[in-house]
């Protein structure tokens, strides 16, 4: 027996400048519409429980975690994801200064770690280090580069690291 | 995972017309519905979109505050009125989740979020919450994060908001509409003991939604003291809101709440008796930390709680002191 609400309906999602149209069940997630739907695997599920910071995007310029939010919710908003961060073949300034302070290990978590920089940066809330560090707490980083994490994005954001 | 259908609401109207059907609930942020959901404790037949209604207004009245439902977390603690009004608020934002979360998270959705009783969360009996009649694994289980206040044989989890610990020290009342109308309640009041149906923990009935909440100006000095098991991204061991006000050196009014510590958000009623009117210093400051937990029933993990408070409760009195 066919279950209604599982029928795919038609969506249209705005990632990084572009308006896409596809069909998503009811209950599919922002990030498994990005990864599975669009092919845009550069956000990553971790826990898929709002708890890693993994799946972070930006969402009409603030960060969200990508699993807790249904793709229907954001129909119409700015997304942007990893994918959309750079300017051609030029890199964001954040996303050089992770490379710059080798701010990565196995590079998991680093396009929610960049994101989530990003839209701290955005937010105004990158006062000083110990502000950075605590709104930071939203990523994980398994390998533990955390100490090059915060230096990247105190260079970015014009801090004394 | 059992799958659900989706309303994204166009009017309150249409959100509280489809709220009626078994089943159904809303979603705004979906921060603490989404991973319930994925573990299989809630189970909607329909999520209902109240995001996009026009209730997401954080607005400064003379003699008070008002939030819609829908106004964010991050949204209500940058606002400058709330900052300069009731620090508290703003400071039990700020201790709350991740920067992500408070992007996402609404007041409402805040103020009825499910336990972090690790039981609960399992999805796995027995659990009063999950299944009433089944029992509580926690009672006689791992119970060091559990409640000290208003548990009992059917139930001992904590309620995790630390917002709704801060706006129930600062007297706030919820506004809660239904197709029946409206009423005005204060917060304390939407919470239920867990008592005999710990299932049930608000007064919502099916088909009603939180509006709004305002909180009326007061003089003094609010704040937020959370104590937890790591310094960010984490829920609260104890916290403490105080708003205190002090002229001529006495005590004229003060407000005590605590989170981590019972089953609702809880004020500590003993202790705001012994400090009204008394003169506000370090020695009636700790004479009325010491009944904060008049009344406390520790279980076998959690007795340290009652230390702990008294203290968090004494710290918070002498922080706001000195700024008053």
């Amino acid at each position: 027996m066919t279950d209604p609400s599982r029928e795919p309906r038609a969506l249209t999602l705005r990632v990084n400048g572009v308006d896409h149209s596809l069909a998503a069940e009811p209950c599919a997630t922002l990030l498994d519409v990005l990864r599975d739907g669009l092919g845009l695997t550069g956000t990553k599920k971790g826990c898929d429980m709002g708890a890693c910071g993994a799946c972070t995007v930006l969402v009409d310029d603030r960060r969200i975690n990508a699993c807790l939010t249904l793709a229907a919710m954001q129909e119409g908003r700015e997304i942007v994801t990893i994918e959309g961060l750079a300017d051609g073949e030029d890199l964001h300034p954040m996303q050089q200064a992770f490379i710059a302070h080798d701010a990565l290990q196995c590079g998991y978590c680093t396009p929610g770690q960049i994101l989530s920089a990003v839209g701290l940066l955005a937010e105004g809330r990158a006062v000083d280090l110990a502000q950075v560090a605590e709104q930071m707490s939203g990523n994980l980083c398994r390998c533990g580069a955390h100490p090059n994490i915060l230096a990247a994005i105190a260079e970015v954001a014009g801090l004394r690291a | 995972m059992r799958a659900f259908d989706y309303l994204r609401a166009q009017t309150e109207g249409e959100a509280l017309a489809a709220a009626g059907q078994d089943g159904a609930a809303f979603i705004a942020g979906g921060t603490d519905l989404m991973p319930l959901w994925k573990a299989g404790v809630a189970a909607p037949g329909l999520l209902i979109d109240i995001g996009r209604l026009p209730l997401a207004e954080v607005t400064a009245r003379d003699g008070g505050l008002v939030f819609g439902a829908t106004a964010r977390l991050a949204d209500i603690a940058d606002h400058p009125e709330v900052r300069r009004r009731h620090p508290a608020i703003a400071q039990a934002i700020e201790a709350s989740a991740s920067g992500q979360v408070r992007n996402m998270a609404t007041l409402g959705g805040a103020l009825l979020q499910r336990t972090r009783c690790v039981y609960f969360r399992s999805g796995i009996t027995p659990c009063e919450k999950l299944e009433p009649g089944s029992g509580c694994a926690a009672v006689a289980g791992e119970n060091r994060l559990h409640a000290i206040f208003g548990g009992g044989p059917s139930c001992v989890a904590t309620h995790a908001s630390d917002l709704a610990v801060a706006l129930v020290a600062l007297d706030a009342q919820v506004r809660l509409r239904s197709l029946a109308g409206e009423r005005v309640l204060p917060l304390t009041a939407l919470y239920l003991p867990a008592g005999e149906s710990p299932a049930r923990e608000t007064v919502l009935v099916p088909g009603e939604m939180i509006v709004a909440v305002e909180v009326p100006d007061a003089g003094g000095r609010s704040l937020y003291l959370k104590i937890r098991d790591r310094a960010s991204f984490e829920f609260a061991v104890v916290s403490v809101a105080v708003a205190l006000e002090v002229a001529d050196g006495r005590v004229q009014s003060v407000r005590l709440a605590a989170g981590g510590v019972g089953t609702m958000p809880w004020r500590l009623r003993a202790s705001e008796a012994a400090l009204t009117g008394a003169e506000a210093g370090e020695a009636v400051f700790r004479a009325a930390a010491g009944l904060a937990a008049d009344g406390a029933q520790p279980l076998a993990h959690n007795g340290f709680k009652i230390e702990l408070l008294k203290r968090t409760v004494l710290r918070a009195l002498v922080q706001a002191g000195d700024q008053t």
